[in-house]
């Protein structure tokens, strides 16, 4: 009682934890909260990738951090102003990163000397005085806290004591002034029957909001008002779910059914998860053996009329690379989905980049051309799914969607789309024979170069495909040498003509400039909010986004050409810039940084003003 | 789906314009024979077969049978075939595989489409060599067996497929020979009949890399070391005159003309038990080699387990629009 409320514009808050504590939940929940309330927000989950690292230890901190605000917002952020530490490891990973003058809500049950010489510190910085003049401290006894909450009881201490991350919250929930009943309506769905934990953690919750209102730590409480989003039904979504919904809104649309073979990995499973439990839509999943079981189970289903998709990450896309090479010459539509993470090999399997471009344009054996598009933000990974899906029916072949693991976890509010207003995607199927009573599989539409498309079941059309050089028109094995060139070039020239269908590309401002930053996938946020800073300032900076890397759009060679200097800001060491060098001569310029993590738009504000000089 | 109105189909009906391109003398022209001939009189529409096979000598099947066919990578037709059927239960789908194309390379393959009880036939042609590279050993050859890749004798101990197949808890598993034409028809017609995964192993000659492979068992006349099994028979060979007994679980051999027949084993293809020993009579030079259905049960499919979990899914969420789906969650509205 008696806090002042002081309305600032946005705000950027971390929960830090034990990979036991809870903290992708409590982000989940606060996310959902402040969606409801109609801020605009980014999140950034940042996780493990061991299930549970000794508890207490740094390989075991996991984060997650939201940026809110009254006003549209590309990124999770970058400096948090307030840090949620429920250990001393992740006090010790975190807090360099905390704004100068920010807030730490800390644990100090956590700080027992075990936990400190684990996380390495010799001194309890809670008392050594090295945070006090950088930081507010708001040190809580959460244990403690939480075991007066549920008093009475019937549960074990162990319980009790996994109702800690929702204290957190509800001190949270004070502090940015937001209600507490989506949280506790959730509670009572997801720990239907389980009564006391519903209570125990309802209770930590309310306890935790208390603690805020009655702390004398803190004196101010901050309002952040909803956002001016454009009119619509929105709900909260990350780049896996959207891309589950995209593919299966494309099977709507193009009548066709949805089936996915796939092997688990990370960061991709959510989408397997996800579609598997939409079998009351007839969506049929297949858990394969392996991954090349999985693309290969892909090419049956292509080959027999389904909408067909497979979703991995790099180390799957590396086994799935040879029946790609099928799927090119048999020429069937199909999408793979590469959920990208930190390689190569293992790498780092929770962390996001975008270092598999080179593999999706070029990684496979033979001129075995691929269209690749990718998503710039989690609810466009429903977008770029669905005209995955189109295109691969359109021109028959497979398409290469990439999304990453910062895109796939990370979510943001989301306008509904109205799937009687999405594109019918057209797909026709042979019927009757297509040459003076012959069917010849290999012919193609003048326009798009599809070829034909018969599926076992038509009478008639009984035609064999296959992965040696097709004769054209009839797809008989060839070894024509004059055959083969025809063919290469043919396959090349079908993706080529995939530039029919990329709209104009819209340019961020000026079409020319001092500089233009061109970007692809899941860097967009943070590429657009610098640009939007810099113009704000003044400078002659623009932004391009491509959705499209193969083929690239038809216009861009021509917007290139109108900026003085083109920066390209990726999570890899300049695969896009190599590429855009090579095409158009331009003399683009890098920006990469390879930590697993999204770029900050601070570091391309820095990076352009340097250039700039 | 047999069709009654449908003029009856005939061989001619399941050869495909393309020319055979097989070594002159090679068991998969038997093989190739048998298929056109016998898939007409299964009753069922020429366009719902597929045939799906990897690479090899073996795998240029499709391209000869007037089908649906694909012909795809090494090792992959079992999971290229999985897709098929999955997308089209209504479809017959066929796998023609080598010994290394399954065995090895695909291998994984091998053992999940028949655990799983994919309703797929996988005809085997085991000639146990590499032919299509020129003649290296396989998973099947012989410990010994002297190749390009083996000058001084392979060491590899080979693979019995049929006991592979049991222990990937096949429903159906059956043996036939490239020259038993009879035979083969028959065990083609049973895989058909089969719902469920079936797998035949073909023992098949390679007249340019392995000629004589399986010699022994394919002499003119039925040598005494082959036995032909038959569902509720006696298990009988050597033109009736010796016989298989099974005392506790040790196989021997009888004679029979001094031991009458009451006490020989009677073949049962749906005993488990007894599958896993006849499949290991391949390992021992004094058994005869068992030809004919070792195994069949009846188990659900795959196949039948996917459209029944879509129907109960169905019946217990009710319908549900992809636009429900969108709605789902925590929702506002902005206005």
């Amino acid at each position: 009682m008696g806090k002042t409320f002081k309305t600032i514009d946005e705000a950027i808050i971390r929960f830090a934890g034990d990979s036991g504590d809870g903290m992708q939940l409590t982000g989940g929940r606060f996310t959902e909260t402040t969606a409801i309330l109609g801020n605009d927000l980014n999140t950034l989950p940042d996780f493990p990738a061991e299930i549970r690292a000794p508890a207490g230890s740094l390989a075991g901190v996991s984060a997650f951090q939201i940026k809110f605000s009254s006003r549209n917002t590309h990124t999770p952020g970058e400096q948090p102003d307030v840090l949620v530490a429920m250990n001393p490891a992740a006090l010790k990973v975190h807090q360099k990163e905390l704004i100068p003058g920010g807030t730490m809500i800390i644990n100090t049950d956590a700080f027992t000397k075990k936990n400190l010489s684990f996380a390495g510190y010799e001194s309890n910085p809670m008392e050594d005085g090295s945070l006090d003049d950088y930081f507010t401290l708001i040190p809580v006894e959460m244990n403690k806290m939480v075991t007066a909450a549920c008093e009475g009881l019937d549960l074990s201490p162990k319980l009790v004591g996994r109702t800690k991350n929702f204290f957190a919250l509800g001190i949270l929930f004070y502090m940015y002034d937001r209600p507490l009943d989506t949280t506790e309506g959730w509670l009572k769905k997801k720990f239907a029957g389980k009564d006391d934990i519903i209570e125990a953690n309802t209770r930590a919750l309310n306890a935790g909001y208390n603690f805020g209102d009655t702390t004398e730590l803190f004196m101010s409480r901050f309002k952040v008002e909803k956002a001016s989003l454009p009119p619509g039904t929105y709900r909260n979504i990350n780049g896996n779910f959207a891309t589950s919904l995209g593919l299966l809104a494309a099977a709507e649309k193009s009548g066709l059914s949805l089936f996915y073979g796939g092997y688990p990995i990370t960061p991709a499973s959510d989408i397997l998860h996800t579609l598997a439990s939409w079998k009351h839509l007839g969506v049929q999943t297949f858990q394969a053996e392996d991954e090349i079981a999985g693309v290969s189970s892909v090419i049956g289903a292509a080959f027999t009329g389904n909408l067909a998709v497979t979703a991995t990450s790099g180390p799957g896309i590396a086994l799935k690379g040879e029946a790609l090479g099928l799927a090119v010459i048999t020429e069937l539509p199909l999408v793979v989905v590469n959920v990208q993470r930190g390689g190569p090999s293992t790498g780092l399997p929770t962390k996001t980049e975008q270092s598999d471009l080179n593999q999706a344009l070029y990684g496979r054996n033979g001129e075995a051309p691929m269209p690749v598009i990718a998503a710039a933000t989690p609810g466009d990974c429903f977008f770029a799914a669905f005209e995955a899906c189109r295109i691969a029916l359109k021109y028959m072949t497979p398409v290469m969607f990439l999304s990453d693991g910062y895109l796939a976890n990370g979510s943001e509010p989301w306008k509904i789309p109205d799937v009687d207003e999405l594109e019918p995607i057209e797909v026709s199927f042979s019927d009757r024979p297509n040459a003076n009573g012959d069917y010849l599989p290999y012919l193609r539409n003048e326009e798009t170069l599809a070829r034909h498309w018969a599926i076992p079941g038509t009478p008639g059309l009984e035609h064999r495909v296959g992965g040696i050089e097709k004769a054209e028109n009839t797809g008989h094995v060839s070894y024509d040498p004059e055959n083969h060139h025809k063919m290469v070039k043919l396959r090349q020239e079908k993706v080529d003509r995939i530039q029919n269908d990329i709209p104009e590309t819209e340019v961020f401002g000026e079409n020319h400039g001092d500089l233009l930053i061109l970007s692809w996938g899941g860097t967009y946020g943070a590429c657009r909010s610098a640009v939007e800073t810099m113009q704000e300032e003044g400078l002659g900076v623009s932004h391009v986004h491509l959705r499209w890397i193969s083929p690239l759009p038809k216009d861009l060679g021509e917007i290139l050409i109108h900026f003085k200097n083109v920066l390209v800001p990726e999570i890899n060491l300049g695969q896009l810039l190599r590429l855009i060098r090579a095409e158009y001569l331009v003399d683009a310029q890098g920006l990469n940084l390879v930590r697993g993590r999204p770029i900050g738009a601070g570091t391309i504000i820095e990076t352009v003003k340097k250039i700039l000089g | 789906m047999s069709d009654l109105q449908s003029p009856q189909l005939t061989k001619k009906d399941f050869e495909s314009d393309q020319a055979v391109r097989w070594c002159p003398g090679c068991g998969d022209y038997a093989v190739l024979a048998q298929a056109q001939k016998n898939m007409p009189t299964f009753g069922r529409k020429r366009e719902e077969f597929v045939f799906v096979s990897g690479i090899g000598c073996s795998s240029r099947f499709p391209y000869y049978m007037n089908t649906y066919g694909f012909h795809s990578i090494h090792g992959r037709a079992l999971a290229i075939a999985t897709g098929v059927k999955i997308a089209n239960p209504d479809l017959s789908v066929w796998v023609v595989t080598g010994d290394g194309d399954s065995l090895s390379i695909g291998g994984n393959h091998f053992i999940h489409a028949l655990r799983r009880n994919m309703d797929i036939n996988i005809l085997l042609f085991n000639n146990r060599i590499y032919g299509l590279t020129k003649g290296q050993y396989s998973p099947t050859s012989e410990i010994g067996k002297v190749t390009k890749a083996s000058p001084f004798g392979s060491i590899d101990n080979p693979l019995n497929p049929p006991s592979l197949a049991l222990g990937a808890q096949a429903t159906f598993v059956a043996r036939t020979i490239d020259r038993w034409q009879k035979h083969m028809a028959e065990m083609l017609a049973r895989s058909y009949e089969h719902d469920g995964g079936s797998f035949i192993e073909i023992y098949q000659n390679c007249n340019i890399f392995n000629d004589g492979a399986y010699e022994e068992y394919t002499g003119a006349e039925k040598l005494d070391n082959v036995i032909e099994l038959k569902h509720g028979k006696p298990m009988l060979f050597a033109n009736n005159t010796k016989g298989i007994k099974l005392e506790g679980s040790t196989v021997m051999v009888l004679d029979i003309e001094k031991h009458g027949v009451d006490d020989i084993l009677v073949h049962d293809e749906t005993n488990l038990d007894l599958a896993h020993i006849i499949a290991n009579w391949t390992s021992r030079p004094e058994l005869p080699e068992p030809i004919g259905v070792i195994y069949s049960i009846d188990k659900v499919t795959y196949n039948q387990g996917m459209i029944d979990q879509i129907n109960r899914a169905k019946e217990i969420k009710g319908s549900v629009s992809v636009q429900d789906l969108l709605n789902t969650g925590d929702t506002w509205v902005v206005e």
